[in-house]
């Protein structure tokens, strides 16, 4: 049948037209980078799992609550490396969430026009500076500063308190705390103001027509429109609180203990795979720290994903407001 | 009685006031901090030498930085030969083809990607590659801080293809020229500034990375033979010397912090000019 015939080779021809185009060629090639990024996660995920593989079988749910870490013996628990990260970043958040949110609120309502870009443009640079020289900073300034200033005075007035007792190096989890807060008040204070930034203004103009304060306007219109994305901002402050590496362990001494007090020594969890992974030269041991990695990876994955979806969907919904 | 009260209320606005101003004075410290002492410090252990000369053992005076300085060059480059061209091709699919279910997808994993932490990338590239070719070398160190660049870059890319009006992309299409030249010659070149900040960016970020490097760079003391070698890098050195105990390797960290602050300071400020031209327009 010639006529079928002819339309089948039409339909072909067009089809392979179609695939020769450089239209189609290129969309495919963008398309395949796009596909590189979304496979990234789950390339990390299957090497870092499959290398830990070891370890995992070994000491299964119990390397979590493991408090020894011996190498020389084959025994490896990531409890004392598990608190070490949890606390200096819940010390940090302390430490810079409320001046976060002081700098968002100066920076979103309160500060002059002409001061706006300035600062902001200061605070962004807070978070250029690499960690390495934070690092540096840290233990040649800062240490020093807190061993002689900050924890006497500390232990003079709030002495009671099993957190701050114990040998005063300067160097250990108060220190940690301290440089983890200072690199995480730009990621906090930029997404909130940004968040702030986001809520109509129309919200503020109602608060001022009823003769609130900038305060009350603040507190009425802005926190309560952009709670959402001030909690994602503060999320996403501690997944970097929680990875970041080269400036704690330089300052925070690195000993894997568990104590109460906030002056002794501790150990992060990215610190002890930075520093020991030349040492571990046995299957097992670098298994283990592998596996530590996975934590860490799976941990702030989910707390990235979890203050992004926050963040989105606040900003998703003033969009729809403002149209 | 309404008197007190709004005065009270006048009171606690002043405070919150004072209070946020205050905490952007706090946080200016550890910047100012950090640049005094760099500069300081840093200055002083920096002459011709220090900046093309070799390390030296902590023992002998002199010595230097050059390998460092080198091997960062060679890093970032490597970096950029893989991060760029995944990071913008991906970009550009996510502004032009992106709208859909798959490209919300992409951006939301781009966006998480960026926050998870530089060392896990690094121990990654370390599993997948320096175990695999049993050595460490520039090559790994490359790809890790290419990976690390990628949702930067991708991101920044879609941002300002994004902004590129639409009726740039009608006229030429409407010249008869096809989509992929349209975005190819047109787009891309309209969006030219926004993109090329964002790899500034994005290298100001790797730049300063260290935890990626340990695992892969590794770090030397001589010159860069070869990609399949360890190599050396200002970060790495400036971790290496700071918890030595020996006073002028110590020094010379102060100074290699000052390279690499101001090479990464230069970016930053080259961004916030190139941005603000564009904007005017």
């Amino acid at each position: 049948m010639p006529h079928s015939f002819f339309l089948f080779r039409k339909i072909k021809l067009k089809k392979i037209k179609r695939i020769l185009s450089g239209d189609f060629i290129f969309k495919n090639i963008t398309l395949i980078f796009a596909l590189f990024v979304l496979s990234l996660a789950i390339l990390v995920f299957y090497e870092l799992y499959s290398r830990s593989q070891l370890s995992i079988n070994k000491f299964g749910l119990g390397f979590l609550f493991g408090r020894e870490w011996d190498p020389v013996q084959g025994i490896f628990g990531a409890l004392p490396f598990i608190y070490g990260t949890v606390t200096s970043s819940i010390i940090a958040l302390m430490i810079a969430v409320p001046i976060s949110l002081g700098i968002a609120i100066y920076l979103s309502e309160l500060a002059p026009g002409y001061l706006r870009s300035p600062l902001s443009f200061m605070v962004e640079l807070l978070a250029a500076v690499p960690s390495v020289v934070y690092g540096l900073w840290g233990l040649f300034v800062m240490v020093p500063w807190i061993r002689d200033y900050l924890q006497p005075f500390l232990e003079s007035i709030l002495g009671f308190l099993p957190f701050f007792q114990g040998p005063k190096f300067g160097i250990g989890m108060l220190a940690g705390g301290i440089i983890l807060a200072i690199m995480i008040i730009p990621t906090i204070s930029a997404v909130s103001r940004e968040v702030m930034l986001a809520v109509p203004n129309a919200q503020r103009e109602a608060a001022f027509a009823i003769g609130a304060t900038r305060w009350e306007m603040i507190r009425v219109s802005v926190f309560k429109y952009a709670k959402t994305g001030i909690i994602g901002a503060i999320l996403l402050g501690l997944g970097r609180a929680l990875g970041e590496t080269m400036a704690v362990i330089m300052v925070i001494g690195n000993r894997p203990n568990i104590s109460l007090s906030l002056f002794e020594p501790a150990y992060t969890m990215s610190g002890v795979i930075a520093s020991e992974y030349v040492e571990a030269t046995q299957e097992l041991y670098l298994s283990a720290l592998i596996e530590i990695g996975l934590l860490l990876f799976i941990i702030t994955l989910l707390m990235n994903i979890f203050a992004r979806l926050l963040v989105w969907r606040m900003m998703k919904i003033f969009r729809g407001a403002k149209e | 009685m309404i008197h007190k009260r709004i005065t009270k209320r006048k009171i606690i606005d002043k405070l919150v006031f004072f209070l946020s101003s205050l905490s952007v004075i706090i946080a200016m410290i550890p910047l100012a901090g950090v640049l005094i002492f760099v500069a300081s410090k840093g200055l002083s252990a920096i002459n011709l030498e220090f900046l093309i000369s070799l390390p030296k053992p902590p023992d002998e005076i002199g010595g230097g930085i050059g390998n460092a300085i080198q091997g960062t060059l060679i890093l970032i480059g490597l970096a950029s030969m893989i991060g760029i061209p995944i990071g913008v091709l991906a970009g550009i699919y996510l502004a032009e083809y992106g709208d859909n279910r798959f490209g919300s997808l992409v951006r939301f994993m781009a966006d998480v990607l960026s926050g998870v932490p530089s060392i896990i990338m690094g121990l990654f590239v370390y599993v997948a590659v320096v175990l695999t070719t049993r050595s460490f070398s520039a090559l790994s160190g490359g790809i890790a801080l290419g990976i690390i660049m990628i949702p930067i870059i991708t991101r920044t890319t879609e941002e300002s293809v994004k902004l590129v009006p639409n009726s740039i992309r009608e006229a030429s299409m409407a010249l008869g020229i096809r989509r992929w030249k349209t975005i190819l010659f047109i787009v891309l070149s309209t969006a030219k500034s926004g993109i090329i900040t964002g790899i500034m960016l994005s290298i100001a970020r790797i730049a300063g990375e260290t935890a990626p490097l340990l695992f892969t760079a590794f770090g030397s003391d001589v010159w860069a033979t070869g990609l399949n070698k360890p190599i050396s890098a200002l970060p790495l050195i400036i971790y290496r010397y700071a918890i030595s105990p020996y006073a002028n390797w110590q020094a010379q960290a102060w100074g290699a912090a000052f390279i690499l602050v101001s090479f990464v300071l230069l970016l930053n400020i080259g961004v916030r000019y190139i941005s603000r031209e564009r904007y005017k327009k």
